[in-house]
């Protein structure tokens, strides 16, 4: 059984071996990142252009949180961590260095049935304050409000919340783990509000104006769009970067990277 | 006796510690549990830990580690995945140790272990696309995670091992318990019912123990249908139980946070729940041995 | 049998009432569980394709892929069956060839019952604290192997134990008899004699692998992309998804139903090849 299972092993490595072949001259290793969930469009894509430059390089993303990635990024636990929101000033008093990397709007969605398409930010701090509960007070269907929110920790309720000033007053009727999860259960849901990272906006779901300003590239970078925030990656000021975390770090905010990024729905600043 | 060769005695002593390691595992994992769990507790308070109604972990002025909505939330999901399975789990078991025609049998059998198999996150994601939505459109709600959502997708996932467990213990009645019956004048059906089930009580309350503790240690199945919020439980509403409340913030928590703390204390909770039901479990099977 | 005269119309009608029943409840579970399958693979075979099996996702183009999920899935089958199996056949040799203590023994089992009723969240907690960690090996496949070992250690023992018991007595006593010394004989007659047992338990253990979520998603990572295996280095620090926790990151992270079906398909599929694998095992290795 032992040997079958070496051999199994050993099988495998070998599969593993020929599919990425021997890596030609340059960088080797594995670089972990760690953080903002809503980051993961962009990690994506970052990771999957820096392989082809630097195929000996492994670059790893675990979507946990903002928190935790700049304090995993602190602690050693990860090379370089990822946060959707600008760090808290105990953050940076720990050591903490923040790259922009990109920047990102929280658009608020709701389901593509729904007619609303424009609110203010008021009515956006009522809503999930919890004062409004039918869709007829904001010109919609006699339909309950479903308010979606994002779990404790994540950077997007963070941002969110504190643009529309209604930090720790929110009625959320379910909470999710993830950006990909709220768009995903908006979609289901008719009667679902929510707020997402503008990258991950897809069809399924339709972004709403605010204040009479749609959710889009220009409108977040001439700053119109009042919903927004930085995503960046985030080293520790005492622990010096490895050779390959550090190549990684500087290609994403390289030009030839911001046009990876622009393709995952974010904007390169 | 002969002086025994000293590979002889380091075989039996390395023997010995492999079966030793499933008890230092207990141990490390009891151990952990409570060095990891505590701090927390004691920082927060034991009573407003357990019977707080409030869970707001990352409130910036007035952070609150209250339980109590989750230990109920686990308790009412348990009990209801317990009334709406286990009389479908021993009914099917009844058909499938007395009444089924055996061929019927042989079909079953396997297609109870392959509902075994399913992994849990299969259940998730077939009950966030199927059962929430038609949830919400029959019951005219605002979202369709609930807790009832979460209870009819715990009933299914603990109907192999109720059935399983009903089903050998109810073939290891003795036939001359049936037999006798029969031969009284009670029908078949009756015989089942009334012998036969009795007879079998003790593997029957072993599976609903098992079914039970199956259900408040469920965590990646539920999270996908339950909504998540820390509300007190009610059978329409997002809740959140012991286990959904570590697995959603947990990735969120920062280290050495008291809310990443409290997690933990609530692995501890849940670890205290679960011995609980594994020491009830492992008497009554016992007393059932003995009887 | 004789069928039964109805002595009432009441009673007949009782346990024509209790017949449907179990009837009615029989067809409740086989349609559930057919009921889910068709709808899994209604929905995600429209996207199984060689090329969803055999390479990585690709945001750039747009192309959902799975094999690094299947390679980190096979790993960890693999590396929790090298740690767990030693452990687990030696536990149950001891309680089955050595063990005098009575209370010994029932200390062992009982630690043996606690671990199988131990939920997945817990372990996961434990995985976290201790390997991740304490041991400082960061969410890595090889931090959430060492947790599943934990985790199916009793079901190794179960099995193992099984069958070491059905060993007949006198195959022990003929070697001992012919002045083999115990280890000699547990060596050459007793465990050869329970392989069906052993290679049984593998098999329930790697399905509890592949069934695995919550372990794997806190202490072996999520991600995606493939990793390096060539390498002890790359084997040390690999960290990614196996096909579960894939599942959960298409529906939940990307809300990508399309894939996340397509994996579950995969996953039944999996299923399925384990539970006949195990009857089947069962079956043809079970001596005489």
């Amino acid at each position: 059984m032992k040997k079958l299972a070496f051999s199994l092993l050993a099988g495998l490595l070998l599969l593993a071996a020929c599919k990425s072949g021997p890596p030609p001259s340059g960088l080797t290793g594995t670089v972990n990142t760690d953080g903002s969930s809503s980051m993961a469009d962009v990690m994506s894509a970052l990771q999957e252009a820096f392989r082809e430059k630097e195929p000996g390089v492994t670059v790893n993303y675990s979507g946990t949180g903002s928190g935790a990635g700049v304090e995993a990024a602190l602690s050693g636990a990860c090379d370089i961590g990822l946060s959707s929101r600008r760090l808290k000033s105990s953050e940076k008093s720990k050591g903490a260095v923040a790259y922009v990397v990109a920047l990102d709007a929280v658009a608020v969605v709701v389901h593509p049935s729904n007619p609303v398409r424009d609110l203010t930010v008021e009515q956006l701090a009522e809503i999930f304050a919890g004062k409004i509960s039918n869709w007829q007070a904001l010109g919609g269907p006699d339909a309950p409000v479903a308010v979606y929110g994002r779990e404790a920790g994540s950077g997007t309720r963070g941002a969110f919340e504190e643009a529309v000033g209604v930090v720790d007053r929110c009625v959320y009727t379910n909470v999710y783990g993830s950006t990909g999860d709220v768009i995903g259960n908006i979609s289901a849901n008719p009667n679902a509000i929510g707020y997402a990272s503008l990258s991950s906006v897809r069809d399924g779901v339709a972004a709403v104006a605010v204040d009479g300003v749609a959710c889009g590239e220009d409108t977040v970078r001439d700053g119109a769009y009042r919903l927004q925030r930085p995503f960046l990656m985030v080293a520790s000021a005492s622990r010096p970067l490895g050779e390959a975390a550090q190549a990684f770090l500087n290609f994403a905010q390289s030009e030839e990277a911001a046009a990876y990024i622009t393709r995952a729905g974010a904007i390169a600043p | 006796m002969t002086k025994r060769k000293p590979a002889e005695v380091s075989m039996q002593i390395l023997f010995l510690l492999c079966g030793l390691v499933a008890v230092a595992f207990v141990l490390l994992i009891t151990a952990y549990l409570i060095a990891a769990g505590l701090p927390a507790i004691r920082q927060v308070g034991l009573a407003s830990f357990l019977f707080g109604r409030t869970w707001d972990s990352t409130n910036e002025t007035d952070p609150r580690f209250g339980i109590l909505p989750l230990i109920l939330t686990s308790v009412y999901g348990a009990a209801g995945a317990i009334v709406v399975g286990v009389p479908i789990g021993l009914l099917t078991a009844i058909f499938l140790a007395k009444a089924a025609p055996p061929r019927l049998a042989g079909l079953l059998r396997p297609a109870v272990s392959l509902l075994a198999g399913i992994p849990s996150v299969v259940y998730g994601l077939v009950g966030m696309c199927v059962l929430v939505p038609a949830l919400r459109a029959w019951l005219n709600l605002p979202a369709g995670d609930s807790l009832l959502a979460a209870i009819l997708v715990l009933a299914v996932m603990i109907l192999p091992s109720v059935i399983d467990l009903s089903a050998a213990a109810l073939e290891a009645v003795p036939k001359e318990y049936e037999e006798a019956s029969l031969a009284l004048g009670a029908t078949e059906p009756e015989t089942w019912f009334r012998v036969s089930v009795p007879a079998a009580k003790s593997g029957i309350a072993a599976a609903v123990a098992l079914g039970i503790g199956r259900a408040i240690g469920e965590a990646m199945a539920i999270l996908m249908v339950a909504g998540n919020v820390a509300n007190m439980p009610s059978l329409l509403r997002s809740v959140r139980f012991l286990t959904t409340g570590i697995a959603i913030e947990m990735n969120y928590a920062a280290p050495g946070s008291l809310q990443r703390q409290a997690l933990f204390s609530i692995g501890l909770v849940l670890f205290l729940f679960i011995m609980l039901i594994n020491i009830l479990l492992s008497l009554t099977v016992k007393r059932g041995k003995e009887v | 049998m004789a069928r039964m005269r109805w002595p009432s119309p009441r009673r007949g009608l009782f346990n024509a009432v209790l017949r449907l029943l179990l009837w009615l409840s029989a067809a409740l579970t086989g349609g559930l569980l057919v009921a889910i399958v068709c709808y899994v693979c209604y929905r995600g075979l429209p996207g199984l394709s060689w090329q969803f099996l055999s390479s990585a996702e690709s945001i750039l183009q747009g192309t959902a892929g799975i094999l690094p999920s299947i390679f980190n899935t096979l790993y960890v089958i693999i590396l929790s069956l090298l740690i767990v199996l030693p452990l687990g056949v030696g536990a149950a040799v001891y309680l089955t060839e050595y063990a005098r203590s009575r209370r010994l023994t029932a200390m062992i089992e009982f630690a043996a019952e606690t671990l199988a009723g131990i939920p997945s969240m817990i372990y996961a907690l434990v995985g976290v604290i201790l390997f991740c960690t304490a041991l400082g090996l960061q969410k890595t496949l090889l931090a959430g192997s060492l947790t599943l070992a934990i985790m199916t250690l009793p079901t190794i023992v179960r099995a193992t134990q099984e069958s070491l018991k059905t060993v007949p007595k006198a195959y022990r006593e003929g070697a001992l008899g012919l002045g083999a010394g115990k280890w000699r004989m547990i060596r050459t007659v007793v465990l050869p004699s329970s392989v069906d047992g052993i290679v049984t338990g593998c098999i329930l253990a790697a399905g509890r692998v592949v069934g695995e979520t919550a372990v794997l998603m806190y202490t072996a990572g999520l991600s995606t992309a493939m990793q390096d295996f060539s390498t002890i280095q790359g084997l040390m620090k690999a960290s990614g998804s196996t096909l579960t926790v894939a599942l959960y990151v298409y529906a939940k992270e990307r809300a990508d139903f399309a894939a996340a079906f397509s994996v579950a398909t995969v996953l039944l599929f999996l299923t399925v090849l384990i539970n006949l694998a195990a009857s089947l095992a069962g079956k043809c290795l079970r001596r005489g």
